[in-house]
C-alpha cells in the first residue's frame, strides 16, 4: 500500500476537524473536533512507525491517546462549570476576558 | 513484470478494505462537524474512532488499535455522552449549533487541504509500505516505553494524575 493513502486520510481527518474547531459555537461540539485532530496525528505516526519500521511511533501514539484521555476529562469539567454558571455552553457568550 | 502485477494483486484486499474503512471515517467525519443533533455527531465520532482503529491493525500496530477501542470508544465516548446530556435540557434538536460565521471555516479548512495534500503528494509520490506485515510486537513496544521513553512516561502519570485531581476539583459542587 502507499504510505500517501494513510498521510492523505489523516489530512483529511485533520482539516475537518479544523473546520469544526472554527466552525461550532457548541463547546461539547468543539471538543470533538479536537478528537478528530488528534485522531489524524496518530494515523500519521503509526503510518510513518511502519514505513521506518521503528516502535517509537506506536510509543508517541499511546502517549497521544493518554494526553487525549486526559484532556477530555477536564474539558469537560469545565464546561459543565461553565454550564452550572451560565446554564449555556455556547462559546461565543464567553466574553468576559474580551480586552 | 507479471510478478510486479502478481505482486500488487496480492494486497488488493488490503487496498480495498483501506478504501472502505476509509470513507466511512470522513463520511463519519463530516457529520461530526456538521450534525445539527448533538447525540447524532458523538455516534458519527464512534464510527470515526471505530475506522481509526481498524486503520491501525492496517497499520500493523494491534497494541495500539486495542487500546484506541479501550480508551477511546470505551471511556471518552461515555465521558462526552455524559457531558452531552448533562449540558442540555431535553434531548432532540439543538438550537444552532454553528458560530454566525462558521462558512469563513470551508475556504480555511480547503486551503490547508490544498497545501497540504500538495506537500504529501510531492514528498512521497508513491513510497510503499513494507509489506511484511508483521505486528509490531507488544514486547518490543513495553522495551520502547519502558527504556528510552521512561520519563515522558512519567510525565504523563503525572499530567493523568493533575487530571483527574482537576476534574474533581472543578466538577465538585461546594
Amino acid at each position: 500500500m502507499l504510505i500517501n493513502n494513510f498521510l492523505l486520510l489523516g489530512a483529511v481527518l485533520f482539516c475537518i476537524g479544523v473546520y469544526g474547531v472554527i466552525a461550532r459555537k457548541n463547546a461539547v461540539m468543539v471538543l470533538m473536533s479536537i478528537e478528530l485532530i488528534l485522531n489524524s496525528v496518530n494515523i500519521n505516526l503509526l503510518a510513518f512507525s511502519m514505513l521506518h519500521g521503528n516502535v517509537d511511533g506506536n510509543t508517541f501514539a499511546l502517549y497521544i491517546i493518554a494526553v487525549a484521555a486526559a484532556e477530555v476529562g477536564v474539558g469537560l469539567a469545565m464546561v459543565l462549570l461553565i454550564y452550572r454558571n451560565r446554564k449555556s455552553i455556547s462559546l461565543d457568550e464567553l466574553s468576559e476576558m474580551k480586552g | 513484470m507479471s510478478a510486479v502485477i502478481l505482486a500488487d494483486d496480492i494486497y488488493v484486499a488490503q487496498n480495498i478494505g483501506f478504501g472502505i474503512i476509509a470513507a466511512v471515517m470522513i463520511i463519519g467525519a463530516l457529520k461530526v462537524v456538521t450534525s445539527k443533533n448533538v447525540v447524532h455527531a458523538a455516534l458519527a465520532l464512534v464510527l470515526v474512532l471505530g475506522g481509526a482503529a481498524a486503520q491501525y491493525l492496517l497499520l500493523a500496530a494491534e497494541f495500539v488499535a486495542v487500546t484506541q477501542v479501550l480508551v477511546y470508544v470505551g471511556a471518552v465516548m461515555v465521558l462526552f455522552l455524559f457531558g452531552v446530556m448533562l449540558t442540555r435540557a431535553k434531548l432532540g434538536q439543538e438550537g444552532d449549533l454553528n458560530n454566525k460565521n462558521a462558512i469563513l471555516g470551508v475556504p480555511v479548512a480547503l486551503l490547508m487541504l490544498g497545501v497540504m495534500s500538495w506537500v504529501l503528494i510531492d514528498g512521497f509520490e508513491d513510497t510503499r509500505l513494507p509489506q511484511d506485515g508483521d505486528q509490531v510486537s507488544v514486547q518490543a513496544l513495553s522495551d520502547s516505553i519502558f527504556k528510552p521513553y521512561l520519563l515522558p512516561f512519567w510525565a504523563l502519570s503525572f499530567v493523568l494524575l493533575a487530571a483527574v485531581i482537576g476534574a474533581i476539583v472543578l466538577a465538585r459542587k461546594d
